[in-house]
């Protein structure tokens, strides 16, 4: 038997206090960018170019809009428009999903072309492009596993609403996998210039 | 006292079953003060399997050349042995047991912001626990890397790293999420009244290392993961045969790893807040500026991690810069230091046995902090590094402060706990024991260490035996004294006499409510209305 | 230690959350102003670094993502309309994982 009450400032404490564990967690790559960036400036630039901007720019926008759709929902699920609510989470689902499908699409090309992490054809190319490769792989897919993740929170998120245990005055929740959301997008703000920018 | 309304319906929390039997009424519990019995269990169980591989490294080096066993299993048990104190049982240790237990009652609440949560975290630790245990069983060999994990050799070894590297990160996850736990429960859940500067000095402590359970553990969640991806991929992030620098992984470890030893001091440092004023029958000196020491040890210790890597090939902008400020972060420790003394001076000391512990402390942590600065000077740091004098260094400060400190909130809380009295001649008697053996196992390290004698090696000149039986036999005593500990607080537990709300006569919450305490900790929530530690 | 006669735990802390004020609304139409800054400061960051820059343009870029965080942070997750500890808890994480890499890199800028 537990002690149970209600505090939803409490309960977006514990999601801020999750969203700063998060940012350590990706500083730590940030960090090891930064120093192998530092010492290796020109593989970066070229190892940059195999990049295509075009994808990175799309998926961006993407995340974009799919922090405004979640955001929009709480503004949705405030004023009582349960529908449109769901169709604002609903929404940044299916961006997520795109943004996850073009992911698998740059991969797969990378791979075809022989480069990922531990191949002989990155181990040819230097020392530069297999440290940029392998930041890339490892950030951009532990960024695409947080994905993933959040499309199951606001697949719960999607149903608490349509169950009603999600209203207009208890809606913490719905914020809550919300700040999550843009915390994925947020990391991907950084990871787009960093990555696809530095041609 | 205040009248209790429903006097006769007090049941102690350790009679609530919660409709469940047996080991459920335990391991399915969300009671804060069960949970830190669980966590208090499951630690000791882990650390006697600790003790036994240090006192096997200490039959090892009792005589030159091999005595027991090779350098092989030499490494593997150095290795297993500190990845077991530290990531099992000194960096959970005081905040999981104590933390769980006395926080909710110190700060006038009825259980942590978040019950469910709080169970979870000690199942995410009984499963990485086991994880890093079963590395002493798996194919391969258990590790022998050393707890530190250095890359590249961490991910060339052919030993099993496996178990202990997944074991260590899915640990940090336990320490994130209590630490997360405790912030929020102190920042929405202290009793009306009781701004900041009325909140006793234990839940400050358990404040500041909550912010580096939560901020510096995921550092070396994300280093383990990429040295799991080095062992797996080859990506090359550490391998200089691809381009990657092995000084960076040690920076990224280091970068938690020095942090987290404040996770392991600070609640110490707080635990000894509250015992000195209770047997000093005085009020601390200073509280303000232990407030702000506490805080100011958890902010300027992320900055200091370098001092582990002095020798490593950093830039002499990076050596000056983290020598700097590993002597500033001294400083709030030793004002700790002198406030706890000057607490005492001019107080009624009762000589029981937590302020036994609580004094013998402040000795040992003083050596363990003074040595610290031996290591954190650069020159002299280059002639002690990965010697012994290392290693009795930090087993001073950690195992002489965080065991120490343990050791006392066990006999302090003892009877709030348990609502019995330990035996206090044989508590006595154990603490004396310890003392001398701890000193004759570690003392002689210091020694050893200048005059050259290296850590991490199974054999060493013929001309470092002496004292290094010395330090075997004050490990025998050591343990021996452990045992008697142990045993009598067993006893106690089951059929010590009964104690009373509060045995020491101390001042805060903890010491209002009946011992033990019923399982929503307060009739009424109370409002506060002074400081802590107030004698009259 | 004055124990309040008759306070009964649920109800105190019921008490808190309804003393808490109303959710502040963000209008569509802010969120709408918001997105479409972003979506052009993304555009700007592209259009930045086709210039030979060289390392200048990775500063400009980060700028631009900093730029584009702080209305993800102060719009989208709210922290503007919260209360202020929110606010200063950002702000000192910020700082520490700055100074954590600043302090990683004075090692490797030294060598």
């Amino acid at each position: 038997m537990s002690y149970v009450h209600r505090d939803d400032t409490g309960s977006k404490m514990a999601m801020w206090l999750f969203i700063f564990t998060e940012l350590l967690l990706f500083g730590g790559l940030f960090i090891t960018y930064a120093v192998y960036r530092y010492l290796h400036p020109e593989a970066f630039h070229l190892a940059g170019q195999e990049l295509d901007v075009t994808i990175g720019t799309i998926n961006t926008v993407i995340l974009l809009i799919s922090s405004a759709t979640i955001a929009m929902s709480i503004t949705a699920i405030q004023q009582k428009k349960k529908k449109l609510s769901l169709f604002l989470i609903g929404t940044t689902i299916v961006l997520a999903l795109i943004f996850l499908v073009n992911k698998y699409f740059e991969w797969g090309a990378k791979f075809e072309h022989g480069i990922f992490p531990g191949s002989e054809y990155l181990d040819q190319l230097g020392y530069g492009d297999t440290l940029f490769f392998g930041l890339y792989f490892f950030m951009t897919g532990l960024h695409a596993f947080h994905i993933i993740i959040g499309m199951a929170v606001l697949g719960f998120m999607f149903y608490f609403v349509k169950i009603d245990r999600l209203t207009h005055d208890n809606f913490q929740l719905l914020e809550n996998g919300g700040l999550y959301w843009h915390l994925v997008d947020l990391i991907w703000i950084f990871l787009f210039p960093l990555f696809y920018l530095i041609a | 006292m205040s009248e209790k309304t429903k006097k006769d319906a007090y049941k102690s929390y350790l009679d609530e079953t919660g409709g469940r039997k047996g080991i459920f009424k335990w391991i399915l519990s969300t009671d804060h003060k069960r949970i830190g019995l669980l966590y208090l269990y499951s630690i000791m169980g882990w650390f006697f399997i600790g003790v036994v591989l240090g006192v096997l490294m200490k039959l090892e080096l009792i005589a030159p050349g091999q005595t027991i066993m090779g350098a092989q299993a030499y490494n593997a048990t150095f290795t297993v042995h500190g990845v077991i104190m530290i990531f099992l049982i000194v960096i959970p240790g005081l905040p999981a047991v104590f933390g769980n237990f006395l926080l909710p009652l110190q700060i006038g609440a009825p259980d942590v912001a978040f019950p469910k949560l709080n169970l979870f975290s000690w199942y995410i630790y009984v499963f990485g626990s086991i994880l890093v245990v079963s590395s002493l069983f798996a194919g391969g060999g258990p590790p022998d890397t050393g707890w530190t994990f250095y890359a590249p050799y961490s991910f060339k070894t052919g030993t099993n790293m496996l178990p202990a590297v997944l074991g260590a990160f899915v640990l940090g996850f336990s320490s994130i999420l209590t630490g997360l736990n405790f912030i929020v429960t102190i920042h929405r859940m202290r009793a009306p009244g009781m701004t900041w500067m009325k909140m006793p000095l234990f839940p400050w402590t358990i404040y500041g290392t909550g912010w580096i359970q939560l901020l510096a553990t995921p550092v070396v969640g994300i280093t383990l993961l990429m040295v799991i991806g080095e062992r797996i991929f080859n990506i090359g992030f550490f391998d200089p045969a691809k381009g990657g620098d092995p000084i960076l992984y040690q920076h990224l470890f280091w970068i938690y790893s020095h942090p987290a030893v404040y996770i392991m001091i600070l609640p110490a440092m707080g635990a000894i807040s509250e015992i000195i004023p209770t047997f000093a029958k005085k009020t601390i000196y200073g509280y303000r500026a232990i407030v702000i020491s506490t805080m100011a040890i958890a902010f300027v210790g992320y900055f200091v991690w370098g001092h582990h890597m002095f020798t490593s090939g950093m830039s002499g902008t990076a050596l000056f810069t983290f020598s700097l400020l590993t002597f500033i972060v001294a400083i709030p420790s030793a004002i700790k230091v002198f406030n706890w003394v000057s607490t005492m001076y001019q107080g009624s000391i009762s000589t029981e046995v937590p302020f036994l512990w609580a004094a013998s402390f402040i000795f040992v942590f003083l050596v363990g902090g003074l040595t610290g600065l031996v290591l954190g000077a650069l020159a002299t740091d280059v002639h002690v590094h990965d010697t012994a004098f290392v290693v009795g260094h930090f087993h001073f400060i950690v195992f002489g402060g965080t065991g120490f400190a343990f050791f006392g909130a066990l006999h302090y809380w003892f009877p709030k706990i348990y609502g019995r009295m330990y035996d206090k001649s044989w508590a006595r008697t154990g603490w004396v024991i310890f003392l001398i053996g701890f000193i004759g196992l570690y003392g002689p390290m210091f020694y050893l260490g200048m005059k050259g004698m290296p850590r991490r090696y199974f054999d060493y000149l013929p001309e470092y035996h002496g004292p290094n039986i010395l330090s075997s036999f004050g490990a025998l005593i050591m343990v021996t004294g452990f045992i008697i500990i142990v045993i009598n607080l067993i006893n106690s537990a089951r059929s010590g006499k009964k104690a009373e709300a509060n045995p020491w006569g101390g001042t805060n919450l903890e010491w209002q409510v009946p011992s033990p305490p019923s399982l929503l900790n307060f009739d009424e929530i109370p409002t506060i209305d002074k400081a802590p530690y107030k004698y009259d | 230690m004055d124990f309040p006669v008759s306070l009964i735990l649920p109800h105190r802390i019921n008490l808190k959350v309804m003393a808490e004020e109303k959710h502040h609304i963000t209008s569509y139409k802010t969120y709408t102003l918001i997105l479409v800054l972003l979506i052009s400061l993304t555009f700007l960051s592209v259009a930045i670094t086709q210039i030979e820059l060289s390392r200048w343009a990775t500063v400009a870029a980060l700028l631009l993502a900093g730029v584009k965080s702080t209305f993800v942070l102060l719009i989208f997750m709210h922290l503007k309309f919260d209360q202020r500890i929110f606010r200063i808890m950002a702000g000192l994480i910020l700082l520490l994982v700055i100074v954590v890499i600043i302090f990683t890199m004075l090692d490797f800028l030294f060598r």
